[in-house]
């Protein structure tokens, strides 16, 4: 038996079609507040289910809550805010407002609280600092002054270059049912694989009957691999290294906060929304930096004994000459002078200099499709 | 900073609370009181996540139809 969502039932929030075309044809009587990307991309991961139970961006009590308790004021975990913010809201509390991405109305809000906020606290609560230079703590100093909370309801999705990729909690759910799959391993990247995350990924299906890969697609930094780069690595990994009947690959839209251990426990619960019994929580997960401990993520899951998904640590793989094969520091009785660490950074550094990196780091296949992009960097 | 929670007291009988006072070191617990919310917390998740997902048939079949167009189901 797949999960239960998180809060018991799967949230959808997404407008009939008549209730659609009534709303559209009548937009100029509401209110029109303009959002960003990530916001928009939050509204499609409330109303399909990603975020349930959450109906809607946070009023102040729930807010609240999950920056002093980790936990939605009905007790129930969650650590990261999804909050909308404004500048100097136009409406008022009790109005329902439609909001925009660009010229695209994405959904119709039922405002039920304005409230104001403290960008200082948010920042030292959720990424334990309020440098700045912390991407989070960035794009929150940049936030405007209140925030908005609500039920939101979907009116449009967003263009979606790789719809075919995305699968929706519903969808997730029927595709786990109908392979047979009862216990399910779910991996969050945003990486193309190499062989410390092939690893992890069979190790971990070792002990559950699927795996399943959902890459994280989005906004992205510079230096990072495009999306499609990293979709077509997996698809060759999956075709040359993975049992059919174990191993499934599908994404998700979804802005990074990089709050560390927080959102660990935050990413766990999309994956048990889309159907996930197991998570594997990875080395520095949704780390920047050096704010948060290598293993950190791993300690916080001791807080959440009602997660509803059951995390899955598997150290770090490193390739051991002595071994001869990939291991991790609690199977290799081996020296440091025999082990080979595949970082990111340094194999972003080969594929740069037009230089294929050993079997033993990158498969064949796999950096066949990153070379033969012009570019697989974001630029 | 962690702000610390807010919490109110709950009365319990006395020969309860002290058959799991016995308890509380034994299953890895500081406190009563931590054991109790443990507990708790773990039958009320269980009880909220009984309640069953619906789905209707005519759903599901639009879901795997997808799913097979996709390439995910045979």
């Amino acid at each position: 038996m797949v999960s239960k969502p998180h809060g018991g039932k799967l949230v959808r929030r997404i407008v009939a079609e008549r209730t659609r075309e009534r709303i559209l044809s009548e937009q100029s009587e509401y209110p029109r507040v303009q959002i960003e990307h990530g916001r928009a991309i939050d509204i499609e991961n409330i109303a399909h289910g990603v975020y349930s139970p959450l109906k809607g961006f946070l009023t102040s009590d729930d807010f609240g809550s999950v920056l002093d308790n980790m936990r939605l004021s009905n007790d129930l975990p969650w650590t990261i805010p999804i909050v909308l913010d404004v500048e100097k809201p136009n409406f008022d509390e009790g109005d329902a407002i439609l909001l925009y991405y660009e010229d695209l109305p994405v959904a119709r809000m039922h405002v039920e609280e304005i409230y104001t906020y403290d960008k200082k606290e948010f920042s030292v609560k959720v990424f334990k600092t309020d440098d700045p230079a912390h991407p989070g703590v960035a794009r929150v100093m940049n936030m405007g002054d209140y925030l908005v909370g609500g039920e939101i309801e979907l009116l449009n999705e967003l263009p979606n270059p790789f719809a075919k990729y995305t699968l929706r909690p519903v969808e997730t759910r029927v595709l786990f049912k109908e392979l047979g799959w009862k216990t399910i391993v779910a991996f969050q990247t945003r990486n193309v694989p190499h062989l410390g995350h092939e690893y992890v990924q069979k190790a971990a299906l070792t002990f559950v009957d699927g795996l399943f890969i959902n890459p994280v697609l989005g906004r992205k930094k510079k230096g990072d691999y495009k999306d499609e780069v990293i979709i077509k690595a997996y698809e060759a990994l999956f075709k040359h290294y993975y049992p059919k009947d174990s191993a499934t690959l599908a994404t998700v839209r979804y802005e990074m906060r990089y709050a560390g251990p927080r959102e660990a426990i935050h990413h766990a619960i999309m994956r048990k929304n889309m159907g996930a019994t197991h998570f594997i929580v990875g080395r520095d997960h949704a780390g920047v930096g050096d704010y948060y401990g290598p293993y950190e993520a791993w300690d916080l899951f001791d807080e959440f004994p009602d997660l509803g998904i059951t995390p899955m640590f598997i150290r770090e793989a490193f390739y051991c000459r002595k071994c001869g094969g990939m291991v991790n520091a609690k199977i290799c009785p081996h020296g440091e002078e025999f082990h080979v660490h595949i970082s990111g950074t340094k194999l972003r550094k080969m594929i740069m200099a037009g230089e294929q990196p050993p079997e033993y780091m990158m498969r064949p296949e796999v950096y066949e499709v990153v070379r033969s992009f012009e570019n697989p960097f974001v630029e | 900073m962690m702000e610390m929670e807010e919490f109110v007291e709950v009365k319990i009988p006395k020969s309860l609370y002290d058959r799991i006072k016995e308890r509380v070191e034994e299953a890895g617990f500081d406190s009563v009181d931590e054991y109790v919310t443990y507990v708790l917390r773990e039958v009320l998740a269980s009880l909220e996540e009984e309640e069953e997902e619906v789905f209707s048939e005519e759903e599901e079949e639009k879901v795997k139809e997808r799913l097979r167009a996709l390439g995910y189901l045979d």
